[in-house]
């Protein structure tokens, strides 16, 4: 059996509209001949065929647009019967199919490092991130960072030790300030309605951004730097909650509303249990290395009434009941969106919790927050048709995924904290 | 005139040649193994037939982007022609080239150049050089009629002829230069006369003949050895098929199509050539297999061939390619 | 040291042709007024008269058509220097350059070498209005394939030739036309010099003035005035303009940190602002100021003396864009 496509006739032909058929059913095709016409942009032109047999099946119809690839008919062999083939299921298959991806060079892939030097001028990139550290010389900060370390009275020469010759940028500039200044100095997220950060000098020279756009300023130079020196990888895995959601509600069967416990912060607790188990994703990577912290102290992703978030810690999740987690998870939501927070409620995170599920998504994929080495994504309780034992249940089930560090861990370590939580969520007891 | 077996058929087999490695190239474009443009010598086969064996190895060739049957009466493999087309790394121009840049030096073949009359300069330079080394070698330039709308027809003409220059100028005169007919692009469509204005020798062939070709080009590739000065061929022809393959030809007739087919180069050549007792039927037969077993071979070759790697994406540009930056400290 | 010759650049560019003449013999000259007239700025006078028609060739009013059998004469083994005669006439052979030139050795697969070299008149400043005050070396930068160069010194003019000629690639040269008069001192045995580097005309510390070609003398000039001010200016020769001597520009941006860019072409589009680019992309951090640069203004060079200096960078407005970048 012949498939008879829509030919590619120039470099920029797209589809054709089908006009009308030379040959019928039943009749012989011989390679090279006229086998219909298709109008294109460039006007009618008569398509050749170069198939030698007998016309079996007509797919395409008159008025048709139709794509390069796709089957327009069907031609019998010369030693087939054209009308078994007209009949057969592969003719059938064929006529409905999708056109087969179009030929092309098969290492299409862009190789991740191009193999030795250029032959020729150099690409452009080189300098601008990485660079080894040059003592003796200035330090790297872009002019922006010389300003506001100006402004914050930040010792570049001395950041620059620290960072270890990686180019400095204003986030890095106003962290600096912030570890070095009394608390809530410099963290622009906190209180809506204060004055510029402590620290600035009275004469800088430039405006001081409200605290919203501050705010939103210091996320997008988090975020950026994340994405900028943070190979991310990312995990997804579909978890059942059933179990857990079952053991919740029977949970908060005996308890005062004011006492209950929300699917939130049982994934809080979760979490932090799971993180016990792979403790290469909690800590920090400062200096050019990994701080693994003994501490697990979950971030979790706030959002604030007038826009923007706010990421504050939740201490010791690991540690504490239940209960306590639900009563300190309550507490710090409540002095996030009031803006009452502590420069240590946001400065100590060891991994951080974005739970959109509230929102309706179903999966996140999210950015890590330096100088964090992982994030856990969390989407909305769904339900699903799950077989158990031959029959088929409903089930609730949330998508789980991990954004990781991957100069600290790779997708083994990654795979093995899902499948921790996971356990954690079957067994919602468990110490 | 009076030419034996073995010349007839070597003639008409490298007719019979280019005329179905331009129809499996036809078949190869609508299957999506050869991209870009396509532009198909059916119909003009008797011209590159005729005229290439009257040159030398030591003589240049330049040509246009319709050059493929020129390329395969030079000598240049079909399997290099192939694999170039596909765009592959065996190809005759390493596969960067593609269907309108066949280039291979070794044959003196120069190409290959997708800017209509782009190469008549060229090949005045060629001829040049030729004259100031003193030697006897002559130039051939190939071009389709449209490109003597093109300043750089005139220019290179008047500085042939002013200096004497040994170039073939071969105009290919298929009637349209793309979609737009001699008449609508010529104030005088006597292209010898135009180029008698140049003070060259000129005349005019019918390339239907693959004899008349060939007595031609033997005629004009001695004057030019000679030192006599460039001198003008026109070869009347026709192009069966479309400009490109994208093209309804919505600017020609279809009766007119036909009646040129009538006068295919290669019937024409078999009918003299059976009328004289210089080949028959099993000597067609023979051409047919021999021709099918060589262009499949060529389009294995194609497919079999290789994708440069990515890292090599710049070279070729420079003999010697600048030093890159030393690495920032 | 040996000893010098006092001399002007277009007598150099003479030298530098007379001994590509007599030392290669697949070299000859060609271009329009080259023989009988001597050339029309005198550069090739007497050569016609010492190597003879074959070699010093006069050729009709086609571009195009000459041009292009320099690249086939290349081509074929030879090795011409094609006079067009200035840049402004260039735009009638840009098809043979960049569709020929440029490609042939690229799209042949590396079979085939194009050693032309292709000498053209540039830029601005003897009232000559529109047509006739181009500096378009920026188009000719742009292409790959082609080597660009602008001698800006008598060494440069009577070395540069040789080295381009010998180059298995096409190059263009661009030589400044207010250049050619111009007097100095010249090795007795000079002779053919790189064309691979930038080269520093003045060291110094506070500012890298970044030139080349007819802009060269007015930075140099620019540079006293500014150290009569306490200002050390670094003067930065580019010669070749492809490819671009990045290591030379940005050891001479990282020592200053300051730079400015000074370029006849116009000012969008330029030169100018692809150098500029090139320090971003390598010195970014290094940067105490803005980069910043003097080109021509925004209109087709006027033909009244007052408006054509005002048109293009001169002395004073080097000087000025220099104190701006100093915050002075």
């Amino acid at each position: 059996m012949i498939e008879f496509r829509m030919p590619s006739l120039g470099a920029d032909m797209d589809d054709g509209v089908f006009v009308e058929w030379r040959v019928s059913p039943g009749e012989p095709v011989l390679r090279g001949q006229v086998a219909c016409v298709v109008e294109t942009q460039k006007g009618a032109i008569e398509v050749e065929i170069w198939d030698t047999g007998t016309m079996a099946r007509l797919v395409a119809e008159p008025g048709q647009r139709i794509p390069v690839g796709r089957t327009m008919a069907i031609v019998a062999e010369p030693d087939e019967d054209w009308r078994a083939v007209a009949a057969s299921p592969a003719a059938l298959a064929a006529s409905t199919a999708t056109p087969p991806p179009a030929v092309a060079p098969s290492p299409i892939a862009v190789p991740p490092t191009v193999a030795g030097p250029p032959p020729a001028a150099p690409a452009s990139t080189a300098a601008v991130s990485g660079a080894p550290p040059r003592p003796g010389l200035p330090p790297r900060a872009s002019p922006a960072a010389r300003r506001r370390a100006a402004e914050l009275g930040v010792d570049l020469d001395a950041l620059a030790a620290a960072s270890a010759g990686a180019p400095i940028n204003v986030a890095d500039v106003e962290r600096a300030a912030a570890a070095a200044a009394p608390p809530a100095a410099t963290i622009p997220a906190v209180a809506p309605g204060t004055a510029a950060p402590a620290g600035a000098p009275a004469a800088a020279a430039a405006p001081v951004p409200g605290p919203e756009a501050a705010m939103r300023a210091a996320i997008a130079a988090a975020m950026t730097r994340s994405k900028r020196e943070i190979p991310h990888y990312y995990l997804g895995s579909e978890i059942e909650v059933e179990r857990a959601l079952q053991w919740l509600e029977d949970f908060n069967a005996s308890r005062p509303l004011a006492e209950r416990v929300l699917f939130a912060a049982l994934a809080l607790r979760a979490v932090a249990l799971a993180l016990r188990e792979v403790p290469d994703l909690n800590g920090q990577f400062v200096d050019g290395r990994f701080r693994r912290s003994e501490a697990i102290h979950v971030g979790v992703v706030t959002s604030l009434r007038g826009g923007g978030v706010v990421v504050p810690a939740v201490h010791d999740a690991d540690r504490l009941t239940l209960p306590e987690l639900m009563a300190s998870l309550r507490d710090v939501v409540a002095r996030a969106r009031s803006g009452r927070l502590r420069s240590s409620d946001l400065a100590d995170s060891t991994i951080t919790l974005t739970n959109l599920g509230d929102l309706g998504v179903e999966t996140v994929y999210g950015v890590i927050y330096p100088p964090q080495v992982a994030l856990v994504g969390l989407g909305r309780v769904v339900s699903r048709a799950a077989v158990r034992d031959g029959a088929i249940v409903a089930t609730r089930v949330v998508h789980a995924t991990l954004s990781g560090d991957h100069r600290v861990t790779d997708g083994l370590s990654g795979a093995r904290f899902l499948a921790a939580l996971r356990a954690r969520f079957d067994d919602p007891e468990a110490p | 005139m009076s030419i034996g077996s073995d010349e007839a058929r070597r003639l008409l087999w490298q007719m019979v040649r280019i005329r179905r490695f331009e129809e499996k190239c036809a078949e190869l474009y609508s299957a999506g193994h050869i991209r870009g443009f396509l532009h198909l010598y059916i119909g003009e086969e008797a011209i590159a037939t005729g005229a290439m064996p009257e040159l030398r190895d030591d003589d240049s060739i330049l040509g246009t982007y319709r050059e493929h049957g020129h390329a395969l009466a030079r000598g240049v493999p079909a399997g290099a022609i192939m694999a170039e087309m596909f765009g592959k790394r065996e190809g005759c121009s390493g596969g960067r080239g593609g269907s309108m840049h066949l280039f291979d030096v070794s044959r003196r073949f120069f190409g290959g150049n997708a800017i209509v009359g782009g190469a008549l300069p060229l090949s005045v330079g060629f001829a040049l050089a030729e004259q100031m080394r003193g030697t006897d070698r002559v130039v051939a330039c190939f071009f389709g009629e449209g490109a003597m709308a093109e300043g750089e027809f005139h220019e290179s003409a008047n500085l042939a002829a002013l200096w004497k220059l040994p170039v073939l100028f071969l105009c290919e005169n298929n009637l349209y230069a793309m979609g737009t007919a001699l008449g609508r692009s010529q104030s005088n469509v006597d292209l010898c006369e135009k180029t008698h204005g140049y003070g060259m020798h000129a005349l005019s062939v019918d390339g239907m003949d693959v004899l008349a070709v060939r007595d031609a080009m033997q005629r004009v590739v001695a004057a030019a050895r000679r030192g006599e000065g460039p001198i003008f061929v026109e070869f009347r022809t026709y192009r069966f098929r479309a400009h490109s393959m994208f093209d309804p030809e919505l600017y020609r007739d279809k009766a007119e199509v036909a009646e040129w087919r009538t006068r295919c180069p290669i019937e024409r050549f078999v009918r003299t050539a059976r009328e004289r007792g210089w080949l028959d039927e099993s000597d067609l037969a023979a051409i047919e297999r021999e021709v099918a077993a060589e262009i499949d071979e060529a389009v294995a070759f194609a497919h079999a061939g290789t994708w440069e790697p990515l890292e090599e994406l710049e070279r070729d540009v420079y003999a010697r390619a600048p030093a890159a930056p030393a690495a920032r400290a | 040291m040996s000893a010098t010759i006092r001399t002007t650049y277009r007598e150099a560019l003479r030298m530098g042709l007379r001994e590509a003449l007599a030392r290669d013999e697949r070299a000859f000259l060609m271009g329009e007024d080259v023989a009988r007239y001597g050339g029309t700025y005198a550069v090739s006078k007497s050569l016609h008269g010492e190597f003879g028609e074959d070699r010093v060739r006069d050729t009709p009013l086609s571009e195009s058509g000459f041009v292009g059998a320099g690249i086939g004469a290349a081509m074929n083994g030879m090795r011409p220097i094609v006079e067009v005669m200035t840049v402004n006439f260039s735009l009638l052979a840009l098809d043979q350059i960049v569709n020929n030139a440029a490609t042939l050795r690229h799209m042949s697969g590396g079979q085939i070498e194009v050693p032309v070299v292709i000498r053209m008149t540039t830029g601005a400043g003897r009232q000559l209005a529109a047509q006739h005050s181009h500096s378009f070396e920026v188009w000719y930068a742009h292409v790959p394939g082609l080597r660009v160069v602008a001698p800006a010194t008598l060494a440069d003019a009577r070395g540069m030739l040789w080295t381009a000629l010998q180059d298995p690639d096409p190059v263009v040269i661009f030589e400044h036309a207010m250049l050619l008069p111009m007097e100095g001192e010249l090795d007795a045995d000079a002779g053919p010099v790189d064309i691979d580097h930038a080269a520093v005309r003045r060291p110094g510390t506070d500012l890298s003035l970044i030139t080349y070609g007819g802009s060269l003398h007015k930075c140099l000039e620019a540079a006293e005035v500014l150290a009569r001010e306490g200002v050390d200016a670094e003067v930065l020769d580019l010669r070749t303009l492809r490819p671009l001597d990045v290591d030379a520009i940005v050891a001479s941006v990282t020592k200053t940190r300051r730079a400015l860019v000074v370029d006849e072409g116009w000012k969008t589009c330029s030169l100018a602002a692809e150098i500029m680019a090139l320090i971003v992309e390598h010195a970014f951090y290094d940067l105490d100021a803005p980069l910043a640069r003097v080109c021509s203004a925004e209109v087709p060079i006027p033909y009244p003396k007052h408006l054509e200096d005002a048109a293009l960078p001169q002395v004073g407005r080097i000087v000025t864009a220099a104190r701006e970048v100093l915050g002075r």
